[in-house]
């Protein structure tokens, strides 16, 4: 829905400040939009685009690339279920069909009451500790089907 | 010989619950490289690296001070880019470096800096570690405020200064030209290279070096010890150390700093002090030496050396030190269909043969799992990897801009040649044997 508030826009102009040209620091910056308002919202994509000066399709363009940036509002807790090769072995994806199970949605989805997005996800490289997951990008390793109820308890 | 006694060359610190902040990493050689350094001049610092033969971590192996003298001389600016977008399924050394001893990846970085003419680097993380971030992001305070990175370092005329940035999840920035259009702030496409290397024309068509984490937390060691150091332990062709995660069905999943070249699979699987042996006790099935890109080995490759030439002339590659063993009990049907999976996902679309190949795969092996296989689809599965990569060779034959699409060949030809039975089986719709 949002413009960056004052405080942001000046962060913004401080991390652009850090590059040699504008347009580098929009990564960081989509990062910032959507700490702001928990996604990205079509209107702060507009003022990062006058920020970096590039059009706004540019900036959207950049960011429907990247996994990690949502356009559309996700769970407080974001809980990556990692399911590849090293974690598969090792349970990895009964560990999160027993998360789609606990929390009522399937992989991709956001629990009702807003408090969980639960994600399938590629190697988060953490293989020896398999199967893991991430809660918010922070990593809980060997996670069994009872770590998993008490985590999210 | 299971352990030889090489010391812990990156990894020395791992004890010290602190090893992340300035006091600990001073007191334990910390900055002495970058000191020897600056008593050098610029061309014995690129001298000294040569002598040390250290060759990249990040996969290829391509030696990293004969890639610091491909930049064209008199072009400024330069720029060093840190490729810590760690994510080959298998692969966990980069995380922890950056983690647990973001110092000396620092201390590397100004040590490269300083070799190469560089004024400013980047340290592009992967997106989805914020513990790694934020132990960089102070470690690069601490290290501004004491005066080792910024004007004038140690009261010399050198500065630098270092930008920490990081991703927001794409697998393929990790090669090193989507990389640099991802710092450029674009869609992560890689670009075609030849004919130009980054180190000629990269960051803003400047030349820039692009080196993995592991490698450049090499340096500080090298600096302070001595190149002829450093290449007295390894292998004729693999010097110094490497730094293995080993994961799945042993005993001992971890990852271990090991020296390069003559410890063996065996070693690394076996070993107590290492893996410790297949779990339960059970039969080795197969295992991939080098991240999920890697053709696949088994027991009759267990005695090979960790070493690249030897692994490379078995038909494989050692890649980024991701070894992920498979026991008795795997379904090969499964993992195959989840290695490659991941490659029809992390396609960035912008050849045909990986972006339609890779899906087409995806949705054959899917079909097979399911049971509604057809008896033409082995066949078909191989001829879609013969569009990707012709001839299916070792090492692959390129029809696309990067090796992501020919990687996905890998895990299929080395399934469906080894374990067919195992396909057939399922295209019958009868039980899997899975011995
Ligand atoms: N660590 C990880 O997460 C992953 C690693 N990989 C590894 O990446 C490898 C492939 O990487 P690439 O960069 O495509 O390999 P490459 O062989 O094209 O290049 C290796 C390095 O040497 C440099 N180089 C090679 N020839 C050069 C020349 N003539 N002039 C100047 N510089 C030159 C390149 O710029 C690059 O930095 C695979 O072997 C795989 O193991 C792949 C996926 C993920
Ligand atoms: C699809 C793909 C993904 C890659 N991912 C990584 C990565 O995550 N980290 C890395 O260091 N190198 C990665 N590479 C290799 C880089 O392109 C490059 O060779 C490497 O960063 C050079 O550093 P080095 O010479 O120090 O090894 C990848 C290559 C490909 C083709
Ligand atoms: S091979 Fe695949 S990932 Fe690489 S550039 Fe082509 S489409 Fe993109
Ligand atoms: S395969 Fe799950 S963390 Fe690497």
């Amino acid at each position: 829905m949002a413009r960056l508030t004052p405080e942001n826009e000046q962060l913004a102009r401080e991390i652009i400040g850090r590059y040699p040209r504008p347009k580098s620091a929009l990564i960081p910056l989509l990062h910032l939009a959507q700490e702001q308002d928990g996604y990205v919202a079509e209107d702060a994509m507009e003022h990062l685009a006058e920020l970096v000066d590039v059009t706004p399709a540019e900036v959207l363009g950049t960011c429907s690339f990247y996994e990690m940036f949502k356009r559309e509002p996700v769970g407080r807790y974001v809980v990556n279920v990692c399911t590849n090769i090293a974690c598969q072995i090792m349970g990895g994806e009964e560990l999160l069909a027993h998360a789609e199970d606990t929390l009522g949605v399937k992989a991709g989805g956001t629990t009702p009451d807003g408090m969980f997005t639960l994600e399938d996800v590629e190697c988060i490289a953490a293989c020896t500790e398999a199967p893991c997951l991430q809660v918010n990008y922070r990593y809980e390793h060997r996670i069994s089907h009872e770590g998993f109820d008490a985590l999210v308890d | 010989m299971a352990v030889t006694d090489a010391p812990r060359i990156i990894t020395s610190r791992f004890g010290h619950d602190d090893a992340h902040t300035i006091e600990r990493y001073e007191a334990t050689h910390g900055y002495e490289g970058l000191r020897a350094a600056l008593q050098k001049r610029p061309d014995e610092v690129l001298e000294e690296v040569k002598t040390a033969s250290l060759l990249g971590r990040g996969g290829a192996g391509f030696p990293a001070g004969v890639k610091w003298g491909f930049c064209p001389p008199g072009v400024w600016p330069r720029y060093l880019v840190v490729n810590g977008d760690e994510s080959e399924p298998g692969t966990y050394k980069d995380r922890l470096l950056m983690e647990r001893d973001p110092h000396q990846l620092i201390e590397g970085v100004l040590i490269a800096c300083y070799a190469i003419g560089c004024a400013q680097a980047f340290l592009y993380v992967r997106g989805e570690m914020a513990v790694a971030q934020e132990r960089i992001a102070a470690a690069l305070n601490e290290a501004y405020a004491k005066g080792y990175v910024g004007k004038g370092i140690l009261g010399t005329d050198f500065s630098v200064d270092i930008v920490l940035h990081w991703g927001a999840g794409a697998y393929i920035v990790g090669e090193e030209t989507a990389l640099i259009e991802s710092l450029e702030g674009n869609r992560g496409m890689p670009r075609l290279k030849p004919p130009f290397f980054p180190a000629a024309k990269g960051l803003y068509l400047q030349p820039t070096v692009v080196n993995n984490v592991e490698t450049l937390a090499n340096l500080p060691w090298i600096l302070r010890e001595g190149g002829a150091a450093f290449a007295a332990l390894g292998a004729e062709n693999s010097k110094g150390t490497r730094m293995f995660a080993v994961s799945g069905h042993v005993r001992n999943p971890g990852v271990y700093e090991v020296e390069f070249g003559v410890t063996t699979f065996r070693d690394l699987l076996y070993a107590p002090v290492y893996g410790g042996g297949i779990r339960d006790g059970n039969a080795l099935k197969a295992f991939i030496p080098g991240g999920a890109s890697a053709p696949w080995f088994y027991e009759e490759h267990l005695d090979l050396p960790l070493e690249k030439a030897a692994v490379d002339k078995a038909g494989s590659m050692l890649g980024s030190g991701a070894i992920v063993v498979m026991d008795e009990t795997t379904d090969m049907v499964r993992a195959a269909l989840r290695v490659v999976r991941f490659f029809a996902r992390e396609s960035c679309g912008k050849c045909t043969p990986c972006r339609e190949g890779t899906s087409w795969l995806e949705k054959i092996l899917e079909r097979i799992l399911d049971g509604h296989g057809r008896t033409s689809d082995l066949d078909l599965l191989l001829d879609v990897c013969d569009n990707i990569s012709p001839g299916i060779a070792w090492p692959p034959k390129q029809t696309t801009i990067c090796p992501l699409g020919p990687s996905a060949v890998s895990p299929i030809a080395s399934a469906v040649t080894r374990f067919r039975d195992e396909f057939e089986a399922r295209l019958g719709g009868g039980p899997v044997p899975v011995t």
